[in-house]
């Protein structure tokens, strides 16, 4: 049954998503969303929804305890909490709305904003289950199934047209012609397989803050895709001269030194792909951050051999999003516009810092592959 | 809504509590309950204890809050009870019996509490049909005028609902002026001195009877001038009758400052009413209701209820205490002239008169006391020591909530503080027509505490938007007077003298 408090609910609901929608920018640039992130919520600090009231600053107010303690004690609170002076156990002290949102929803919210479009999945659907629907009507079927109103609509239709209905008299007598049962129909529930290659690069250059930009960047992409697949996996490769896969944690924490060698990330992607994920059943997006410092001209020359022959012909979408560091941006975002200016497989992104992710994120994603 | 059927094993116990608790003298409403699932409770609580009230977002919000605390294991609602008449109370479905016990004591303290209390005398007690009321009014006007526009202004009413003027129901703020009699009225009138008829001319020459007219004229139009007469606190009555609303816009402003008003004595007695309720609980359980099986259960709850933390003051807790306290020195004697002038804390500590009126002046107390009475009355010296209380504040130095004196002077004013006006800001209407430009001069009546800066602009923001012509707010931030300006949602602020 449904409850009025689901109408006021719902109304609450849909401002909080204006509210993320007006501000996305600022969320997704600031990241502090992912610090938050349950296992399919994150919880998004509003401050605006309440009511504004007149009310007391909090600083000069001040408050009334009890129990032990000296003059000068701290009282174990930051200035974040403030201790809801003389409103124990009556409502929760003012502060910033955590409101949770479902990554379902954010990814909704984030595709009207961005204007992404619906991504159309490649390859044969592979098939994981019928599902029964009772969406019909027919004429026969178990007695279980009995419809019965539409049953005696239809008998009652029969006997007005025969002329034996009496309104004054109104008893409506099912004939077994007038029998209608409920059929169904089994309907395939198709499904498509996607897998993120996630590459980045760990040279000396990268930064913190580079990561971090990284860091959210794969977030958003990751909500994104994930709304559109059902089943979806993530690999995560780390290189600077040598590639080696690890897990997602070490992914974004590691930092290494050295040079940089792409070509070795691309072979290790092409393997990964060679190996796990027949490109008839996959939706293979691998996307690779680097900030375009790559060692050599000849392994510029191999990576994109690579991409050409092992890569690309298997993929839905080749991202590369080129993060600038504090030593200036590279070339190698140059070389692969040259080579893959035409293949609209290709997705090239500058990433200048936190504000373009944004952006960055509508290059990668507006496509719609 | 699903609501259960009462059971009858309730009903039993509902019967047997009434019972005790009647036979203490205590008097209430009757009472109705309803078990409710934890769902529908957090629905209820999220409506202030009204199923039927108007269609507001916020209420989806608090719902939000308090599923989400409840799923997390952070807080629970035993029980909620509404002053009408009759009391409806809600039950949790699946609470321990010996919960469901101390629950319905307490209830019956509470709704006693309602029914004598002196500060909900003015109260509605049909509230439950003047929150329906008011729903289908709000529901009717947007049907007419669409949801978004009503909800944008119900939000707009609410963000100025604390500022009425709570005491209004039990007293006359604005006395008639006294009629004053006819030949003072002429005198006055004419600045005629009294005089006999042959000194006339000589006493009251022409030339002065001019002056005092014509001074007389100047006082009168700049009474005139001033408008309202006297600063006005309740802002929204004055926005009812003052601003320019459309008849619908007048009703939702109508509906929030009734239901404001309704609210209002819970905020300023509930440390006495929630120390009510805990005090009869424990009484009627602990004398009377519990089976030896539940006396743990009953101790685990009660401990939890008059619980302390670091950084809150514990209504219920403030609230027994003090009742007991003034049992016990009602009982003893301790109280009268001798008593205030005794200095000797070894003979006030002995002090036994055996007078036994502890029960008696506790009816009193809850019949004729709120909150700021009650604490100014009987928060004592003895008592701040005894129950260990401390007053706290922001120190800048650690960037923490520190202790910041255990002198029962401070603790006690500082209390008094968090109480005047239901811890809320005063905020009067100081001139309707300012600068004689038809604009609004708000003035916060200023007691130490400066306001929130931020939510102070949003409400002046809100403010102008019904008053339609800029609205002005005089207020004191860091000990300087300042004017804070909204014109068209934008905000201006200028120095200006505080007196």
């Amino acid at each position: 049954m449904s409850q009025k408090i689901d109408l006021d609910h719902g109304r609450f609901r849909q401002i909080i998503r204006g509210k993320i929608k007006q501000n996305l920018r600022k969320y997704i640039s600031q990241g502090e969303m992912i610090a938050k992130k349950g296992k399919d919520t994150v919880a998004i600090p509003l401050p605006q929804v309440d009511i504004p009231h007149f009310k007391h600053g909090d600083k000069q107010q001040g408050g009334v305890g009890q129990g032990e303690g000296e003059v000068g004690d701290s009282l174990g609170q930051d200035g974040e909490e403030q201790p809801g002076a003389g409103k124990a156990g009556d409502r929760p002290g003012d502060h910033l709305l955590d409101v949770e949102v479902s990554l379902q929803e954010l990814a909704e919210i984030m595709g009207e904003e961005l204007e992404l479009p619906r991504i159309q999945p490649k390859g044969t659907e592979k098939i994981v289950a019928w599902k029964d629907k009772y969406s019909g009507i027919r004429t026969t079927g178990p007695e279980s199934l009995r419809h019965f109103r539409r049953t005696f609509r239809q008998a009652i239709r029969r006997q007005v047209a025969m002329g034996t209905y009496d309104p004054k008299n109104p008893v409506i007598i099912p004939i077994r012609d007038d029998k209608r049962y409920r059929s169904w129909r089994s309907e395939p529930l198709p499904q498509s397989n996607a897998v993120i290659i996630y590459m980045m690069d760990v040279s000396g250059s990268m930064g913190d803050e580079q990561k971090e930009i990284v860091r959210i960047e794969s977030f958003w992409i990751d909500t994104w895709l994930r709304s559109q697949y059902h089943g979806i996996e993530s690999r995560y490769i780390i290189h600077d001269a040598m590639a080696k896969e690890v897990d997602r944690d070490t992914f974004f924490k590691t930092r290494e030194s050295g040079g940089t060698m792409i070509s070795s990330a691309y072979k290790l992607c092409a393997k990964m792909i060679d190996d796990e994920y027949p490109s008839d059943l996959w939706n293979i997006y691998p996307f690779h951050f680097s900030d375009g410092d790559n060692w050599s001209v000849d392994d510029t020359h191999t990576c994109v051999e690579l991409l050409k022959k092992e890569v690309l012909p298997f993929v839905n979408l080749f991202a590369y999003g080129q993060v600038e560091s504090p030593y200036g941006s590279g070339q190698f975002i140059k070389d692969l516009t040259e080579h893959f200016d035409e293949d609209e497989r290709v997705v090239t992104s500058e990433i200048k810092g936190k504000d373009a992710i944004m952006d960055s994120i509508k290059e990668f994603l507006g496509k719609g592959r | 809504m699903t609501v259960k059927r009462f059971p009858a094993y309730l009903r039993d116990i509902q019967e047997e509590i009434e019972g005790y608790a009647k036979g203490y003298g205590l008097d209430f409403f009757p009472i109705l309950y309803e078990v409710l699932d934890y769902k529908t409770m957090n629905e209820v609580a999220a409506y202030g204890g009204f199923p039927t009230r108007y269609p507001h977002w916020r209420f989806g919000m608090d719902y939000e809050q308090l599923s989400k605390s409840y799923e997390w294991g952070l807080s629970k609602i035993y029980e909620m009870v509404i002053n009408t008449n009759p009391a409806y109370a809600y039950l949790l479905e699946g609470n321990s019996l010996t919960d469901q016990k101390i629950v319905m004591a307490h209830v019956c303290a509470h709704v006693d509490f309602f029914k004598n209390n002196y500060f909900f005398s003015k109260t509605n007690r049909k509230m439950i049909d003047g929150m329906a009321n008011h729903a289908s009014r709000v529901r009717r006007h947007m049907a007419r005028h669409g949801q978004d526009v009503v909800e944008d202004f119900i939000d707009t009413c609410l963000s100025l609902e604390n500022l009425i003027d709570p005491m209004s129901p039990y007293i006359v703020r604005h006395r008639e002026k006294p009629e004053r009699d006819e030949e003072q009225e002429q005198q006055d009138r004419s600045g005629r001195l009294r005089a006999k008829g042959y000194m006339e001319s000589f006493i009251n020459p022409p030339e002065y009877l001019e002056k005092q007219r014509k001074k007389r004229e100047e006082e009168e139009k700049r009474l005139k001038r001033r408008f309202p007469e006297q600063p006005q606190r309740d802002v929204m009555a004055f926005l009812i009758e003052h601003a320019p609303l459309d008849p619908w816009q007048r009703d939702v402003l109508e509906i929030v400052r009734d239901e404001a008003y309704y609210f209002a004595p819970q905020a300023m007695t509930k440390i006495m009413n929630e120390g009510w309720a805990s005090y009869w609980h424990s009484k009627i359980l602990t004398e009377k209701a519990l089976t030896a099986a539940e006396v743990i259960d009953y101790a685990d709850a009660n401990s939890g209820v008059l619980a302390t933390s670091p950084g809150r003051l514990n209504p219920y807790k403030l609230g027994v205490e003090l009742l007991r306290n003034i049992e016990e020195r009602w009982n003893r004697g301790q109280f009268g002239k001798e008593w205030d002038e005794c200095d000797s804390m070894e003979q006030k500590r002995n002090w036994d008169r055996r007078t036994g009126l502890g029960r008696k002046r506790l009816f009193e107390v809850r019949k004729l006391y709120n909150d700021i009475t009650f604490i100014d009355e009987f928060f004592t010296l003895e008592f701040c020591i005894e129950q260990k209380f401390y007053s706290f504040g922001f120190s800048e130095r650690s960037g923490n909530w520190e202790i910041m004196s255990r002198e029962f002077r401070k603790v006690k004013d500082q209390i008094l503080r968090m109480l005047t006006n239901r811890g809320q800001p005063v905020i009067v209407v100081q001139d309707g027509n300012f600068e004689n430009r038809s604009e609004l001069l708000l003035r916060h009546v200023h007691e130490g505490i400066d306001l929130d800066a931020a939510q102070a602009r949003d409400t002046l923001r809100n403010a102008s938007k019904l008053w339609t012509r800029p609205v002005n707010l005089h207020t004191k931030v860091e000990g300087k007077g300042k004017l804070l300006r909204c014109e068209d949602g934008n905000l201006s602020e200028r120095g200006m003298e505080y007196t």
